[in-house]
């Protein structure tokens, strides 16, 4: 009988990501409301001090797996492990993270087990032993809740920024398992041969919690950098719309929309950005929208909370005036 | 160097999606259905390391009849030959039941690399690509935007986006790619290319040709059922920010960014 809730969590460099603390709180509050028990695993080399940190957010069982070869993620071997770990303990719901490396493992570590997940979740939640799983599909189109009715574990992957963290709790404690690993040549195929640091040092759009967005408006690839300083002063990460992309404006990786990144930040600032339906779908579930275009009737401004009609490159240097302000 | 690339076809991007009465489903009345744009990607990465190395590319689709017109693009791009399956109990599938079909679909086809899109851009599911890696046993390079074959052709060496950084991951050939956006610039097919490709050779299988029975595939075999669909949360309908000037719209956008929304 399958029992009790578990999360994956995801450490980079021997430090745990974000998105772990996610959904090690999403976990327990899954947990509480079921009365199962809650366990995390974390995979790598000299992470189970590391690891221990997951136990203030409720984690009662952390299941340390440390290996050389585990060091850095690769998806064949850190699904041996998961795989030979989780038909021996047989959970009942197993959570990761909708992040890069999170989504493939999920999908090849459900491959293996011969069961069903229900990916990028923006929620999560339990009918009896059933977990319900919410996410969007069509870029945020249309929702659809999902359910694996049969097949053990029931899996689901978290889409980042999305399930709030719990306030830690230094007084909990966790039992912390060894993981005895056996990795076979065929889960070692795959080797890192080298990560290349991002120099622009800004966060992922797919993880920021504020981003600032252009779009054709912004007329060329040098005006970006109005935004790139409008952005540094509140945090923000620039992100841009198909047009400007193919344009040749900005690299693949800072298209927003339905053929780019899905985004979710507390803040999007979209400037001279229409508002194509597959833009709109990319970053419809962003908890305040600012839309900043000269044309009144742009559809972008169905979807924004705050707009203003008006030529962008007179209003980003005053917004940017009037954040260093509040921001000092 | 033998590549087989998998293709989907989608509801074009500027479609507007509407839940059928079943609530579990979409309408498909009018929709135009175009090859899923990842899985372009694909085809031309392959394209391309056929023209450099030599070899047969072969594309794979499931999919109603409608399909053939997405893989007969692929053909006029340059693919050599298309296999459809084609039967109503493999539609509908979750990642593994699809990819159970992928996999019989290609069975004696022999391959060095295959290619899927990193997810297709209806159900968002970035799985079938896993899966199928998974079913074949062989190693799984995702959301790749570089892709280099080693000289003596055993080895590849991909480049792949992640938060922060990039890696840069090796694996022996065979090996399943899945393409990411930035990986190249599709090329379009030419006149002379879509007529050679009416007489290229197109496969079409049913679930009894590829060995499967209906429990295996589709909706029967999957272990992922929709529960139902909803429309996205509505927007409240937002406010245009008051002001004489532009100075004073931006000072009053964001007086209310930080006392109204409290976000900043």
């Amino acid at each position: 009988m399958a029992n009790g809730i578990w999360i994956i969590a995801e450490q980079r460099g021997g430090t745990l990501r974000k998105i772990s603390y996610e959904l090690v709180s999403e976990g327990r509050r899954l947990a509480d409301q079921s009365g199962q028990s809650l366990a995390a695993v974390v995979l790598g080399q000299g992470i189970a001090e590391e690891a221990k940190k997951l136990a203030a957010y409720g984690a009662e069982t952390i299941y340390v797996a440390e290996a050389p070869e585990l060091a850095n993620y690769t998806p064949e071997a850190y699904t041996g492990v998961l795989a030979d770990l989780i038909k021996d303990k047989q959970p009942n719901i197993v959570l990761g993270g909708a992040s890069q490396q999170g989504k493939e493992l999920g999908a090849r570590l459900a491959a293996r087990l011969e069961t069903g997940l229900a990916m990028d979740c923006v929620g999560l939640r339990l009918e009896g032993d059933l977990l319900i799983a919410k996410r969007p599909i069509y870029a945020g189109k249309v929702f659809a809740e999902v359910v694996c009715e049969t097949a053990r574990p029931q899996m689901a992957t978290a889409r980042p920024n999305v399930f709030s963290i719990l306030e830690p709790d230094a007084g909990r404690t966790a039992e912390v398992v060894t993981v005895s690993v056996a990795l076979k040549p065929e889960d070692l195929r795959t080797t890192l041969v080298e990560e290349l640091a991002d120099q622009s040092g800004k966060v992922d759009l797919t993880e920021a919690t504020c981003i600032v967005s252009g779009g054709r408006g912004m007329k060329g690839a040098e005006h970006f950098i109005i935004l790139e300083k409008m952005a540094g002063v509140i945090g923000a990460s620039v992100g841009a719309s198909r047009s400007a992309v193919d344009a040749g404006w900005r690299p693949h990786s800072d298209q927003v929309g339905q053929t780019g990144k899905v985004v979710n930040p507390n803040l999007y600032i979209a400037c001279g950005i229409s508002g194509a339906i597959q833009h709109l779908a990319g970053m419809g579930s962003s908890k305040v929208i600012v839309a900043v275009n000269k044309d009144p009737d742009a559809p972008i401004f169905q979807k924004a909370d705050y707009g203003i009609v008006g030529d962008l490159f007179e209003v980003v240097p005053v917004l940017e005036e009037e954040f260093k302000k509040i921001m000092s | 160097m033998n590549i087989i690339s998998c293709i989907k076809q989608i509801p074009d991007t500027e479609t507007q999606i509407k839940i059928d009465a079943s609530g579990k489903g979409i309408q498909t009345a009018d929709i135009k259905w175009v090859m899923n744009p990842y899985d372009e990607f694909g085809v031309e990465e392959a394209l391309r390391i056929k023209e450099k190395k030599g070899g047969k590319v072969t594309v794979v689709g499931l999919g109603p009849q409608r399909v053939v017109e997405s893989l007969r693009t692929a053909l006029a791009m340059g693919a050599d030959e298309a296999i459809l399956v084609d039967d109503p109990a493999a539609e509908g599938g979750d990642a593994l039941a699809t990819a159970r079909a992928l996999a019989a679909a290609i069975k004696g086809v022999p391959f060095d690399l295959i290619f899927c899109g990193q997810r297709a851009v209806d159900d968002d599911n970035a799985q079938v690509g896993a899966a199928l890696a998974e079913l074949l046993q062989i190693p799984l390079l995702s959301v790749i935007t570089k892709v280099e074959i080693s000289d003596d052709k055993t080895k590849v060496k991909v480049q792949r986006p992640v938060e922060g950084a990039t890696w840069v991951l090796e694996a022996p050939l065979p090996a399943l790619i899945t393409a990411q956006k930035g990986l190249n610039e599709p090329r379009y097919a030419s006149l002379p290319g879509i007529m050679k490709a009416k007489k290229k050779p197109m496969a079409v299988k049913k679930l009894g040709d590829l060995g499967l029975s209906p429990d295996q595939v589709g909706e029967a075999g999957s272990k992922i059922k929709i529960h139902g669909l909803t429309p996205p949360p509505q927007r409240q309908a937002g406010k245009m920010v008051e002001g004489e000037t532009v100075q004073e719209k931006g000072v009053n956008l964001v007086k209310l960014l930080r006392e109204e929304a409290k976000i900043i």
